[in-house]
This record gives C-alpha cells, sequence and structure tokens, in this order.
C-alpha cells in the first residue's frame, strides 16, 4: 500500500483495477494548506493518460505487477510468440502491444516480459541491440552535397539514419529507447 | 549543487536584506529554532528533535519579544517541515520573518513593495524579476475576487465541499502576479490562524499572500492580540492534529500568557530561497541553494 506521500516519478499504482505509472510529479502546497500531491499518470495497459490531485491521506495498492524474462521464439502476421525461459510456457502477445519495440525484435533475443494479474501488458528489450544492415546506398567518396548522414535498412525492416561510412553487411549497435544509431560493432 | 558565482550572489542577496531592515530601523532577533511546544497546525508536520521539535516558523518566539516591548523585529532563520520536497518546497528553507507593533497587514504591504524593489537593485544581477513590473503600488485582490474571476466554483462551494486548496493550485495561483506582482488578501475566517479577524466584516482575516509568477512568496496578517480567541483556535487544531495525525500537539502555554502584552502588531514570514529564485528568474530552489537534499 503507498500514501501519497510516496507518489513520484516513476511509480507504478493501481488505479480503479488498472496498472498506472507516474509520467509526472508535482508537489504544491498553499499557504496554510494541505499538502498536494498532483500527477500526470500512464494506463499501462490503454496508455490513456490521467491528470489527478490527491491529499497526504489518499492510499493506492501497488500495482501488481511481476518481470519475467522471456524468449522471442517467431511470429505470425500480427502474432509475436515467446516462451519462458524457466517454465518453457509460451505466450502470444499482439503487434499493437509490442509496439515500436517490434523494429528492435530478433528471433531468439531475451526480453523482459511485464505481467498485470498474470496478463503480459508490455515487454521490454535491452537498452542496446546489434543488429545487420541489409540495404544501405554506397558511400560515394567525394560526395559534396554535405550531408553527413543517409538512410540504411535493417534486417528487421528498421529504417534509420546513419554516417556515410556505414554499408550493407555492418552491424550497428541501436539504443532500443530513442531507435538511434550508437555505433559501428567491430566482428 | 552551487557553484561559487551563486555563493556570492546569495551572501549579496543577504546583505541587501539585512540593510534594508536597518535602515529602517528593526532590531536583529534570533531564537531558538528547536523548542518543545510549536503553533499546532494541522497542515505542518515538524521534524522531531529527540523530545522536542524543530520549528516549521520562529512565529511564536518573535511575538513573544514584541510582547517584551520589542518595536520592530526581523529574523533571517532555518525553519523544517517534514515530507515538503518538491520544485518549490524542501524539508529545511531559509524564512525571513519580520513584525511591527502599531501596525497591521497595510504596512507589512508597502514593506514588501519597498523590500523586493531594494533586493531587485541590490542584487548584481541586471535582469532581476525579468519582465516583472516592480513600480508603483501592486495590486490586492480579495480571496472572493479571485475565486470569482478565475475559479469555476464559488467560493463558498469550494469552502463547502473541501476544494479550497485544490482550486487554489490548480486555477487562481497560476495567474497571480504575472505582470506585477499580486497580494491576495482577506482569507475566510477559518483559515486565519494566527491572524485578526477583520472589524469591518468578521467572515474574513486580516491575511494575504503575496505572488510573483505565481509563487507564493511570503504571508502576513494582523495579529490576534486576543488570547482566549487564540486559545480557542488552538484547541480546535490540537483536536484536528489528533483526528487527522493521531498526534499529540501541546498548548503554547508560555505564548498565550505573553499575548496581551502584544498589543496591535502585524508580522510576516517570507521564504528566502523563493525570492532569491524569483529575482534570478529561475523555476526551482534547487537552482539557488547552496545544497539541495539529493548533494548531501
Amino acid at each position: 500500500m503507498y500514501t501519497a506521500s510516496d507518489l513520484r516519478k516513476g511509480l507504478k499504482v493501481q488505479i480503479d483495477g488498472a496498472p498506472y505509472i507516474v509520467i509526472d510529479f508535482e508537489f504544491s502546497k498553499p499557504g496554510k494548506g494541505q499538502s498536494l500531491y498532483r500527477c500526470k499518470m500512464r494506463n499501462m495497459i490503454t496508455g490513456n493518460q490521467l491528470v489527478q490531485t490527491y491529499r497526504s491521506n489518499d492510499k493506492f495498492d501497488e500495482a501488481g505487477l511481476e518481470e519475467s524474462t522471456m524468449q522471442y521464439l517467431y511470429n505470425q502476421g500480427d502474432e509475436f510468440h515467446f516462451m519462458n525461459t524457466e517454465t518453457y510456457d509460451q505466450i502470444m502477445l499482439t503487434a499493437e502491444q509490442i509496439g515500436d519495440n517490434i523494429h528492435f525484435l530478433l528471433d531468439n533475443m531475451e526480453v523482459e516480459m511485464l505481467f498485470f494479474n498474470d496478463q503480459a501488458i508490455d515487454i521490454s528489450l535491452p537498452i542496446f541491440v546489434d543488429l545487420a544492415v541489409t540495404q544501405a546506398d554506397p558511400w560515394v567518396k567525394g560526395d559534396t552535397s554535405g550531408t553527413d548522414t543517409k538512410p540504411v535498412t535493417l534486417e528487421t525492416g528498421y529504417e534509420l539514419q546513419v554516417p556515410p561510412f556505414v554499408e550493407e553487411g555492418d552491424r550497428l549497435q541501436i539504443d532500443t529507447r530513442t531507435g538511434a544509431y550508437v555505433t559501428r560493432v567491430k566482428e | 549543487m552551487i557553484n561559487l558565482q551563486r555563493l556570492h550572489t546569495r551572501a549579496a542577496f543577504f546583505r541587501v536584506l539585512r540593510s534594508f531592515f536597518y535602515q529602517h530601523d528593526f532590531l536583529e532577533a534570533d531564537t531558538p529554532v528547536r523548542q518543545p511546544v510549536l503553533i499546532p497546525e494541522t497542515n505542518i508536520q515538524p521534524p522531531a528533535s529527540e523530545d522536542w521539535l524543530l520549528q516549521a516558523s520562529p512565529e511564536l518566539c518573535m511575538k513573544r519579544l514584541l510582547a517584551l516591548g520589542a518595536e520592530r523585529i526581523f529574523q533571517i532563520c532555518p525553519c523544517f517541515r517534514r515530507g515538503e520536497r518538491g520544485r518549490l518546497h524542501s524539508e529545511e528553507f531559509l524564512m525571513l520573518e519580520w513584525y511591527r507593533r502599531e501596525a497591521d497587514y497595510h504596512q507589512l504591504m508597502r514593506d514588501c513593495e519597498e523590500l523586493i524593489r531594494t533586493v531587485s537593485r541590490g542584487l548584481p544581477e541586471t535582469d532581476c524579476f525579468a519582465g516583472i513590473d516592480l513600480s508603483g503600488r501592486w495590486p490586492q485582490l480579495t480571496v472572493a475576487e479571485a475565486f470569482g474571476r478565475f475559479s469555476p466554483v464559488p467560493l463558498e462551494q469550494a469552502l463547502e465541499d473541501d476544494s479550497f486548496d485544490e482550486v487554489l493550485v490548480e486555477y487562481i495561483e497560476p495567474q497571480l502576479g504575472l505582470q506585477q506582482p499580486c497580494f491576495l488578501c482577506d482569507y475566510p475566517a477559518e483559515m486565519a490562524s494566527l491572524a485578526r479577524r477583520s472589524p469591518a466584516d468578521l467572515q474574513v482575516a486580516e491575511r494575504f499572500e503575496l505572488y510573483i509568477r505565481g509563487v507564493e512568496v511570503a504571508n502576513g496578517f494582523s495579529e490576534l492580540a486576543d488570547a482566549q480567541e487564540q486559545r480557542q483556535r488552538f484547541t480546535q487544531e490540537i483536536e484536528h492534529i489528533k483526528a487527522q495525525w493521531g498526534r499529540r500537539a501541546a498548548m503554547p502555554e508560555q505564548f498565550l500568557a505573553a499575548l496581551p502584552a502584544m498589543g496591535e502588531a502585524a508580522g510576516i514570514a517570507l521564504g528566502v530561497d523563493r525570492l532569491l529564485m524569483l529575482a534570478l528568474n529561475k523555476t526551482a530552489l534547487e537552482d539557488v541553494q547552496t545544497f539541495s537534499a539529493e548533494d548531501l
């Protein structure tokens, strides 16, 4: 059980039977008045945002979330199949539930899966993943167009801007939080 | 954490504050920060220090000095409020309080205008309070007027359904002191605390809050000198504290005994770090404090 004074950015609580994460938080207290805890929260299942002001005595249940390490197996159209690495249970998530992570997901990759009341609601990938470049325009030496990046396509189909020296077949480290190029990986 | 240049600014700021009060013939007071009995206030949680408490304000001691015959006194001191942490709150902060005998809250508003103009001129920075017009008399807005102008619900309804604080924070405060500093005044009598009720309208207390850029900077009032009425209010507050927090707060007996000798007086508490933050056009206390909680 949490009280309003525990609220802070990143805290996960349960409201009306749904898990919420606090994404913005401000403490206020008008002169001689009560402590007020003003929160912006995101429903971790629907993504809907909620803005609420709480008082010191307000209480919250913990979000009751659990995490398990899962291995990504394969997809069939919109259905993405994972296996629990300890129990070998298999679980399916839809493309919508996987969201932008879809761009960085490779067969056999280990991910952390988030469960609310035994229901899988989200996955988180390693912060950095290495992916191969499947398509890149050659680097034209002496190119004076002044651009210092070029578009390439990765093995997952994801397209991004990278430095001009990147070539087809290179492996790149990508930051899965931002989707940005980090560095070229030496084999 | 603070840098060396900010340390110089802070020191200059303290010099300006102190010289203002010296020039106006105020006596600098110092009183214990650790006391056995504080003002009973439901909404303030004082940290314990062994069997005693750390003060939330030097108010009780300052008024006892007035009762002894001090005419004009000021103090800059640390105050403590448990659980108050945020952009504009810190569990330990510096308070400036000043008190005048034979004065009421109107005089304190004039003091605020002059003090803050002096700060603006006296700091080494050239763009203090950028975009805020500090000249002349600053506008006064009664709490009733502010609700009429900015609140979706009338004052009476907010009091009845206990949403006064929420409305104030959400709808009113962000509108106050944007072009000029603004005095929000004449609070409902039940929020008077230690303020005198207005002789012209017993429903309101002669209390004001100074706002600059939506930030509450100071809380001043004409002091209640009626020990009997003050005791009744404290008794109520002690019951509230018991009901809400299960804490047994003591009655400030020595203060009540001294109160009749104080006579007519007015006093004000000003958040020193908040004022410096606003002067330097910053948005968080940690931008101007020497050390924040995270640095310790």
